[in-house]
């Protein structure tokens, strides 16, 4: 088997928390919470979960927005997870992301050009004309016309936006992209171009992608592997066809049977496991399984005993009782 | 032309419907032009069905129910057509009665919940008295007894010990449970139209399912009527009796949901749903996509709307789609759609391999 690109191992991220007005009740929120997993090139890696569940955290850690609390994130065989920062600069042209909101994530007072052209203009030697002819042919590579470089975001629709954040993350040609989120803010007819988009740029430069999104009807469609988490761990890992066909955890069978399917005569007859409650509080959760809470196969030892993720069929699940 | 109910293809339903919605037509004027939000809709919906109202943002579902629910600013909106409610008492078109009467009949005939829970609520009050507040302003009673009301209705949505978390501020509750909040806010008066704009959009998929099944719930037990507008055609196969298709301020396509799901009979809709992943079925390769995007509601393209991007303008003859707005004409019966080709032709063109 291929070296994988990425390799994530017992990775942690815990956030302090302020402690409300009196800063008296400071708490440790678990985000992320002991996750491994590995990305080889030019595969896509769908990461899903409910909100709070670590998945934006996870991503923005690879990327070392957030400083991990623990583990090791070794990309092209290096451990970039205490890097320092000269390091760093180095290894973002080859990582790059793609932000949920369209319209937060680029910058209102510069042009498409610049947006685009400043990671070219940090990261390599080119000339200023170089650049812009660069960022004219990676505008045509996302769809949009490269007469429109002097324009403002302002002047674009949501999902143009977002063609121009992907332009921006593909102009380095780096190995590995996270996006994150990066459908859900639009339309959904807009939603399949973007994702067709993301399709062709990973056959084009041989992108890897972790994809993080809510959203299971897209990465089922994008992601050659699916992690599951829930509570700052992973639950189950396989790959998509096995898992949306054979879910062996508990939450994940529950996740896929809460999506809605846009077929009505098959929804009048589906059985639909509905989760009771809600999440708990990343900052105490659950002992021993973090899912005994909502499980309805919950038995004594998952109450205090947390499951190792082990291989069960072609999947990789951390539960007591897989299906 | 104004398309009247009985031409609309329900005539075998009974003739006063709940309510009645004929020609809606929302426009804002800005100081880039008129902005034509909702253009010449008609609709009904009777007590205990679902209709669901899908389109893309910009589309004017939104828009079209708030004038239902008389919450746009008439300083800054342009307002015209009818939306009867057949009442009891007798027919109140809520767009011409005075706002005093509208006032009255919010909350306690209509109420709406909103996409985002936590802007929907305030946050210096307590759940428990902002729904008391709502229960307050229709029955002569005290706090105490409003509260004990309050604690009903929580209870009633499936708020774990809602006698004790009646006092807890909106922060303090989850996405989740303040979408439940707002439908017990909503549901305190029972009112007889229950309008959902986006109700689960901001939630999680397993939080959807618990708050879907929670408005199926109530729309059982008070025998509302419910009008659902979402873009997600998910939920729409779920809990739908009739869905309206919009685009661009117009309707496109209405009908009885598997007659819009499996016949349909405009390109947006079919279009619509071939765009969409399932999580039933794997496919892998590309998804089919409606080139273009959504046309500005201030330079509409001339024809149809729709035209710019439709797979199936081409195979009209001597560019009628270009030139002249489809008329919405009943393609089966109980079904209608705006396209100037018949069910049979799209038929015809698909099998040639158009918009596949």
């Amino acid at each position: 088997m291929a070296t994988p690109i990425l390799k994530v191992v017992g990775l942690k991220k815990y956030f302090l928390s302020s402690g409300g007005f009196t800063g008296r009740n400071k708490q440790t929120i678990k985000a992320v919470d002991g996750v491994d997993f590995e990305i080889y090139p030019g595969e896509t890696v769908g990461l899903v979960g409910e909100s709070g569940c670590g998945k934006t955290t996870v991503g923005r850690t690879i990327l070392k927005l957030y400083e991990p609390t623990e583990g090791n994130i070794i990309f092209e065989g290096q451990d970039i997870a205490h890097a320092t920062k000269d390091e760093i600069y180095e290894i973002r042209s080859k990582m790059q992301m793609i932000f949920q909101d369209p319209y937060a994530s680029l910058n209102p007072r510069h042009t498409v050009g610049e947006i685009i052209g400043s990671p070219l203009s940090i990261h390599t030697k080119m000339t200023k004309d170089e650049i812009k002819k660069e960022v004219q042919s990676l505008l045509a590579k996302v769809g949009l016309n490269p007469e429109h470089i002097n324009r403002f975001p302002h002047e674009f629709s949501g999902g143009q936006r977002q063609r121009i954040g992907i332009a921006r993350a593909i102009a380095l040609r780096p190995k590995l992209i996270v996006a994150d989120e990066p459908v859900s803010a639009l339309d959904v007819s807009i939603q399949a171009q973007v994702v067709n988009l993301l399709d062709d740029l990973q056959d084009e430069f041989g992108l890897a992608y972790l994809f993080v999104a809510h959203d299971l009807s897209v990465v089922q469609h994008i992601s050659d592997r699916v992690i599951v988490m829930y509570l700052g761990k992973i639950m189950e890992v396989a790959k998509t066809e096995s898992l949306f066909k054979e879910p062996r955890h508990p939450y994940t069978k529950a996740l896929l049977s809460a999506v809605p399917i846009p077929d009505p005569k098959l929804e009048r007859n589906r059985e639909r496991i509905t989760l009771q409650g809600d999440l708990p509080s990343p900052a105490s959760p659950p002992s021993g399984c973090v899912f005994n809470t909502r499980c309805w196969k919950a038995k004594d030892i998952c109450r205090t005993t947390a499951p190792e993720l082990l291989t069960v069929g072609s999947s990789t699940v951390a539960c007591h009782f897989p299906e | 032309m104004p398309i009247l109910i009985q031409e609309f293809g329900f005539s075998d339903r009974p003739m006063n419907a709940f309510l009645e919605v004929r020609n809606l037509s929302v426009s804002f004027p800005t100081d880039d032009g008129l902005v034509q939000a909702t253009n010449d809709v008609s609709f009904s919906v009777e007590l205990g069905q679902t209709l669901a109202i899908v389109g893309e943002s910009g589309s004017g579902k939104s828009v079209s129910n708030l004038a239902i629910m008389g919450l746009h600013n008439p300083k800054s909106t342009n307002i015209s057509g009818q939306a009867i409610f057949n009442l009891e008492t007798g027919p109140i078109d809520v767009l011409a009665a005075p706002e005093e009467t509208v006032r009255k009949m919010r909350g306690k005939t209509m109420s709406m919940i909103f996409q985002d829970p936590m802007s929907s609520l305030h946050p210096f009050y307590s759940i428990g008295n902002q729904i008391s507040e709502a229960w307050l302003l229709y029955n002569d009673a005290g706090k105490k007894e409003a509260k004990a009301r309050a604690i009903e209705m929580l209870d009633l949505v499936g708020i774990p010990g809602a006698s004790r978390r009646v006092d807890d501020f909106p922060h303090q509750f989850s996405g989740g449970m303040r979408q439940r909040a707002m439908i017990a806010m909503a549901l305190i008066n029972n009112p007889k139209l229950l309008i959902a704009d986006e109700p689960t959009t901001a939630l999680d998929v397993t939080v959807q399912a618990q708050i879907m099944e929670l408005i199926k719930n109530m729309q059982k037990e008070f025998n509302m009527a419910v009008i659902l507008i979402t873009h997600d055609l998910g939920i729409v196969a779920e809990v739908a009796d009739d869905i309206n298709v919009m685009y661009a301020g117009r309707l496109v396509e209405a009908g009885g949901v598997d007659d819009v799901f499996y016949n349909s009979d405009h390109p947006y809709t079919r279009g619509l749903l071939a765009s969409i992943p399932r999580v039933d079925s794997f496919h892998g390769g590309r998804l089919s996509t409606i080139p273009g995007q959504p046309p500005s509601l201030i330079h509409l393209p001339s024809g149809c709307s729709f035209s710019p991007r439709c797979a199936f303008a081409d195979h009209v003859a001597g560019n009628k789609c270009q030139t002249t707005m489809p008329e919405l004409t009943a393609k089966a019966p109980k079904h209608l759609a705006r396209c100037h080709l018949s069910a049979s032709e799209i038929e015809s063109a698909v099998k040639k391999g158009v918009g596949a």
